[in-house]
């Protein structure tokens, strides 16, 4: 935006010279009508209206040209004339306090605006989409963000709607009484809504595997764990596990084996990934650095990056079977307040994130 | 092919792997945390790389690397051997090549 200055024109283009004692009733009345503003009524004085100001005996410039008609009318018709006068300065009065409060207006959102482009540019230059994440207020979209991305943003703001609202229905079902039957079709939408949420982001990865694996449609908290594109199944376990109380005896066994066995993998997957982030960094950096040409190794670190797709879809894959697991191990009232419990904390997790913005933004 | 016969089934765990594969490097992680010593055939460096390959997915292998096999039985590659894992299936079956040690 052209942030040229505002075209304000004085009071002394429409040849008006407001004596002091009306200085004190505008100041007044501005105070009174400021708040009542509305843009869309804002009518500029239009070139009518010098003639008639200057009329006006207690202005003190141009009204030697109009004597002789002034004086011609009044004599006929006093009230009249007089009366218009009277409008006339009113009008007058109220269209130059109308333009005030614009211009003020004005001044606000222009500082509004340079402060948010601020933002926008300082959150590109961090290389983060802007635009994502229950929290983001900034809207816009970086120029890299392909249609896909768009796509895959838009569905997952419709799933967290989905989430949410399984959510308060598994909470208001368990508060009371409830068949097993009714319980197990809420249990199967919530494992197919996350079943759902791993597809897309397979689809995702395709497009774009490193917006996947930075997790940029999610919250800064939810961020914060993240694990190769996700949550880490090894903590969604420690989260669930006291929400499954009484267990039996062969549950407990079932459920530490699979906390163990989950762990391995995880800690495998992590190991892998670590080789394959040396790997990249050997690519980039074989070769003599300051040559100048890098393409050779560009081509081979490309060869290694399309390794990172598995990886993530790997990770995925690894949270599907935990949660599958998950319902094989449990009955159906303990894996409902399981879900419940895992719901509410990744609502938790994005509340955290608003609060904590809502805190950053407050002037210090 | 016999190449890939008579390696998957030599004695205990068997691997084919290539140098550049991550994920098999995660899977060879998986057994050494469950203190099996798989054997490892790195098959790009093998003349016969391409033909391994083509032999490992047509006996079903989802992905040519990693392949793992059993006691001569092909196992999968990594989505399989965490499935397994996962549902405490995996271990009863690798435990005759369980090292006793640590």
């Amino acid at each position: 935006m052209n942030t040229t200055s505002t075209h304000f024109v004085p009071p002394r283009r429409f040849e008006v010279y407001e004596p002091l004692n009306q200085i004190g009733m505008w100041e007044e009345s501005f105070k009174n009508n400021g708040g009542m503003y509305t843009p869309g009524s804002i009518i500029i004085p239009t070139n009518e209206k010098p003639d008639s100001l200057s009329e006006d005996t207690s202005h003190g410039t141009e009204g030697t040209p109009h004597k002789f008609d002034q004086e011609a009318s009044t004599s006929r018709h006093p009230d009249k004339i007089q009366r218009r006068l009277a409008q006339n300065r009113e009008a007058a009065r109220k269209s130059r306090l109308r333009k005030k409060a614009y211009v003020q207006q004005l001044e606000t959102s222009r500082l509004k605006l340079i402060h948010l482009e601020q933002e926008l540019d300082h959150a590109r230059q961090q290389g983060f989409y802007v635009g994502n994440g229950v929290d983001s207020n900034a809207l816009g979209f970086s120029d890299n963000m392909s249609s896909g991305i768009v796509a895959f943003e838009m569905e997952y703001g419709h799933w967290v709607e989905e989430q949410n609202s399984q959510i308060s229905e598994l909470r208001t079902v368990l508060h009371g009484q409830v068949s097993d039957i009714e319980l197990r079709s809420l249990v199967e939408n919530a494992m197919k809504h996350y079943f759902q949420l791993f597809r897309m982001k397979s689809a995702a990865a395709k497009i774009d595997v490193f917006y996947v694996m930075s997790g940029m449609w999610k919250t800064s908290a939810e961020r914060f764990f993240l694990w190769i594109g996700g949550f880490r199944p090894s903590e969604l376990l420690k989260v669930l596990l006291p929400h499954f109380d009484p267990l039996t005896d062969q549950q407990l066994l079932d459920v530490c084996n699979l906390r163990q066995s989950c762990q391995q993998a995880e800690d495998a997957l992590s190991q892998g990934m670590e080789k394959l982030q040396h790997t990249l960094a050997e690519s980039v950096a074989a070769g003599k650095l300051g040559e100048g040409s890098y393409i050779p190794q560009m081509t081979c670190a490309m060869e290694r990056l399309e390794a990172l797709v598995s990886f993530v879809n790997q990770a995925d894959h690894l949270r599907h079977e935990t949660l599958q697991q998950m319902h094989r191990i449990l009955t159906t009232r303990q894996a409902a307040r399981g879900l419940l419990a895992l719901g509410e904390y990744f609502q938790r997790l994005r509340a955290l994130s608003s609060s904590w913005a809502a805190r950053q933004r407050e002037p210090t | 092919m016999d190449k890939v016969m008579r390696m998957s089934s030599e004695k205990g765990v068997v691997i084919f792997t290539k140098s550049s594969c991550c994920l098999c490097y995660a899977v060879q992680i998986l057994f050494r945390d469950l203190r099996v010593q798989p054997t490892i055939h790195e098959i790009d460096n093998d003349p016969d790389c391409r033909e391994i390959e083509k032999a490992l997915l047509r006996l079903g292998c989802s992905t040519a690397v990693p392949a793992v096999f059993v006691g001569g039985k092909l196992v999968g590659s990594t989505n399989e051997v965490m499935s397994l894992h996962l549902s405490g299936s995996l271990v009863p079956l690798i435990k005759p090549y369980q090292s006793i040690l640590y």
